[in-house]
């Protein structure tokens, strides 16, 4: 067991959520992928997204910051708040959207480029830092949140293309963190990786839950439970069950919860 | 008659195990193959080896039984003696009054029919020994898709085997006319000459007879044109593919891919006259409204229509370049929050640099060896310049007008058009194989 979420951390549950879904309903074409999501998600605290394959966890983590658009068949209803605004209204910069809300996906991606140009790409293009020492700044603390500096201070001119993948991962983190983001989303960001860089990036989420809203998707339950405060359960493109996440996995209290814990359905 | 045998073969096997064809060990189909090739291999086979050898043996024997009065050592006066005998054979006795001319054009066209019908009957006769030994060996047992993948694959091993032979015998001569060259006019001279005047005198007390064999003034003219070309295919070409892979919808991309590829598909002649007839005029014109002095044949007019031809060329190498790169670094972009154009050209576009770098190349290949375009629209003029107003000529140009006309075979001039074509075989060679090392490359490393 790594980093269990401590009793104080439980006593700082804010009282307004820093992302809030009403009503979401997702479509691909014909296929309605989300029915009716209601989900608060709150700031300072991991949660969890489990659910069968094909069940809607992705569709619903890329409805957050929208990266959906890039779908042309891709429709979605309701509303996404993000504090008061409602991302999907057409006064939102999606550009804005995405550097607050940043993202981390299933295979590490690190773009073809050094280590120190993966990470200062973001802060480039979001004119974050106005000279060279402020990007040398943001790129050193970034790689060290992410728990990466030690392994690559020499080699930043290396490309982030020759990492292992843990790294390659954690690169990802590291690039996502250095835009300044308040919420990030992780869509199953250990399932390409061995148990040992799996664990560090487990003790890395941990470590940044204080600082970010992190949601992360994930298959393995034993994940879940390690990580997460907060756990919601999809089925078929619904939310069955959301909860904290000793309560899921102790006590569900929908059946078809209980069927997927014990691996009845999956 | 294969396709007779086949029919034959395959019902015969079903027959064989009375219509019980799982008992076959291979499929009646394949029955039918096997016979069918084996018919039709050794006939072909056939067929060639009249084609090519038959006439040479039949002169043999012609001149063989010629009378001493026309008998001769010289071969070049028994060549003259056997046109003397085929005139005589197409027209008959208008063309000579020679008698023994006559008498031998008898015999000759005699054995030709001779010739030709046993051909057929010897053909005939082996597509029947090839359909007999094949029925006899239709038996439930018999492994007929195994003989027929075997033969299969030796025929198409053959036919691979053939275009490599007959390309290196192509290479092999390029090299040894060159030599020959060389031997005459020394390598440097070729290579760093800045002077071209291929003219040799035909007497040897002619003024001027040694001509001038810099080929330099020919490299440069067919360097600037394809610098031409590719400032206008470059970008165009390019900035195409971008479109057409980041930018446009499924409508548009399912029109406009297909209209490039039929621009590809435009013979060079209808550019080269398009390029003299309508381009070439319209420069002038526009350079004389400003003043500018521009030849009726210039380098711009060459490189701006070469450069159109080529566009499709560098578009759809450079559209299989961006899509070859994983989307998944699109999405890490915009996941930060980029816009497109700023995730195409800091993210995308470098990730696709070998790959279009690759494609410029194996364009600018393509430009350097295009010779209809330039023969038509550049000019003939061997012109040290890099002013692209003025006409140049190219090295495919001066190849064509090296060998076009009539020539002695072993002058220096003809020869050096050998030469030519060797430097610019090897300068795409390298070219390609720079561009195709950095395609695979870039492959390895997305797959
Ligand atoms: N790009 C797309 N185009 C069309 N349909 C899609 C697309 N992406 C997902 N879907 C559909 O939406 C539904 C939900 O898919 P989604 O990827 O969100 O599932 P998931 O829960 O993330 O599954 P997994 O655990 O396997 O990643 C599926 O029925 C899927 O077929
Ligand atoms: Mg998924």
């Amino acid at each position: 067991m790594i980093n269990t979420p401590t009793e104080t951390n439980l006593d700082t549950v804010q009282a307004s959520p820093k992302m809030a879904a009403r009503g979401v309903n997702v479509y691909y074409g014909d296929n309605h992928a989300i029915k009716d999501i209601d989900l608060n998600l709150y700031a300072d605290e991991v949660t969890s997204l489990i659910g069968p394959s094909g069940c809607g966890k992705s569709t619903f983590l890329r409805c957050l910051n929208r990266m959906n658009d890039t779908i042309p068949i891709c429709r979605v209803s309701g509303q996404i708040l993000l504090e008061d605004d409602d991302i999907y209204t057409s006064g939102i910069d999606v550009v804005q959207l995405r550097a607050r809300v940043g993202m981390v996906f299933q295979k590490p991606n690190p773009f073809p480029k050094s280590i120190y140009d993966n990470i200062a790409y973001g802060p480039r293009i979001h004119g974050l830092a106005a000279h060279r020492t402020d990007l040398d700044e943001i790129v050193t603390t970034s790689l060290e949140k992410a728990g990466l500096w030690q392994e690559v201070k020499d080699r930043l001119d290396t490309s982030g293309t020759a990492l292992s993948g843990g790294q390659q991962q954690r690169l990802c983190i590291a690039r996502a963190i250095a835009v300044n983001p308040e919420v990030i989303l992780m869509d199953e960001p250990c399932s390409a990786l061995d148990p040992i860089a799996t664990a560090k990036i487990e003790s890395l989420i941990d470590e940044l839950s204080g600082r970010y809203a992190i949601i992360i998707v994930t298959h393995s339950m034993q994940q879940a439970a390690r990580i997460s405060r907060k756990t919601a359960f999809f089925h078929l493109g619904e939310m069955v069950e959301y909860g904290d996440t000793t309560e899921i996995f102790t006590s569900p209290k929908e059946d078809r919860t209980r069927d997927y814990i014990t691996g009845r359905i999956g | 008659m294969a396709m007779i045998s086949f029919a034959l073969i395959r019902q015969r096997s079903v027959a064989v195990v009375g219509g019980a064809t799982q008992q076959l060990h291979s499929l009646p189909r394949y029955h039918g193959y096997f016979a069918a090739v084996r018919v039709f291999i050794p006939c072909i086979f056939l067929f060639l080896l009249w084609l090519v050898g038959g006439e040479a043996v039949i002169e043999n024997l012609i001149i063989s039984g010629l009378p001493d009065a026309l008998k001769s050592t010289n071969s070049e006066q028994i060549s003259l003696v056997l046109n003397r005998i085929q005139l005589a054979v197409q027209h008959g006795e208008q063309s000579t009054s020679d008698a023994n001319i006559l008498a031998a054009a008898e015999r000759y066209s005699s054995l030709y029919n001779k010739g030709l019908w046993s051909t057929f009957w010897l053909t005939v006769a082996i597509g029947l020994t090839g359909y007999y030994l094949s029925k006899n060996r239709t038996q439930a047992n018999f492994r007929a898709r195994n003989n027929f993948e075997k033969t299969m694959s030796i025929t198409l091993a053959a036919s691979s085997f053939l275009a490599i032979v007959v390309t290196l015998g192509i290479v092999a001569s390029l090299i040894f006319e060159s030599l020959r060259f060389f031997q005459q006019i020394p390598i440097q001279d070729f290579l760093f000459g800045l002077h071209w005047s291929p003219q040799t005198a035909l007497r040897a007390d002619q003024v001027a007879s040694a001509g001038a064999f810099g080929a330099i003034p020919l490299f440069a003219g067919t360097f600037l044109i394809s610098l031409l070309a590719m400032m206008v295919a470059g970008p165009i070409g390019l900035f195409a593919a971008i479109y057409l892979t980041q930018y446009a919808n499924q409508r548009v991309r399912a029109v406009a891919k297909p209209v490039l590829e039929i621009l590809a598909g435009v013979p060079t002649v209808v550019y080269g006259f398009f390029a003299a007839l309508t381009v070439a005029p319209m420069l002038r014109d526009a350079g004389g409204a400003i003043g500018v002095d521009v030849a009726s044949e210039s380098a711009l007019a060459a490189g701006l229509v070469m450069g159109v031809m080529i566009i499709p060329f560098v578009s759809s190498l450079s559209d299989d370049a961006i899509t070859a790169v994983p989307s998944s670094l699109k999405d890490g972009s915009f996941a930060l929050g980029a816009t497109k154009a700023e995730t195409i050209s800091q993210v995308l576009l470098p990730a696709a640099l070998p790959g279009v770098v690759g494609a410029f190349l194996l364009a600018i290949s393509r430009a350097i060896g295009e010779t209809m375009i330039v023969v038509m629209a550049a000019g003939m003029r061997p012109n040290l310049t890099a002013n692209p107003l003025e006409a140049v000529t190219t090295v495919t140009v001066q190849i064509v007008a090296l060998l076009t006309g009539d020539q002695e075979f072993d002058s220096p001039k003809t020869l050096s058009a050998f030469a030519l074509g060797l430097a610019l075989f090897v300068i795409t060679l390298l070219l390609n194989i720079a561009a195709l090392r950095m395609v695979r490359k870039y492959r390895e490393a997305y797959d």
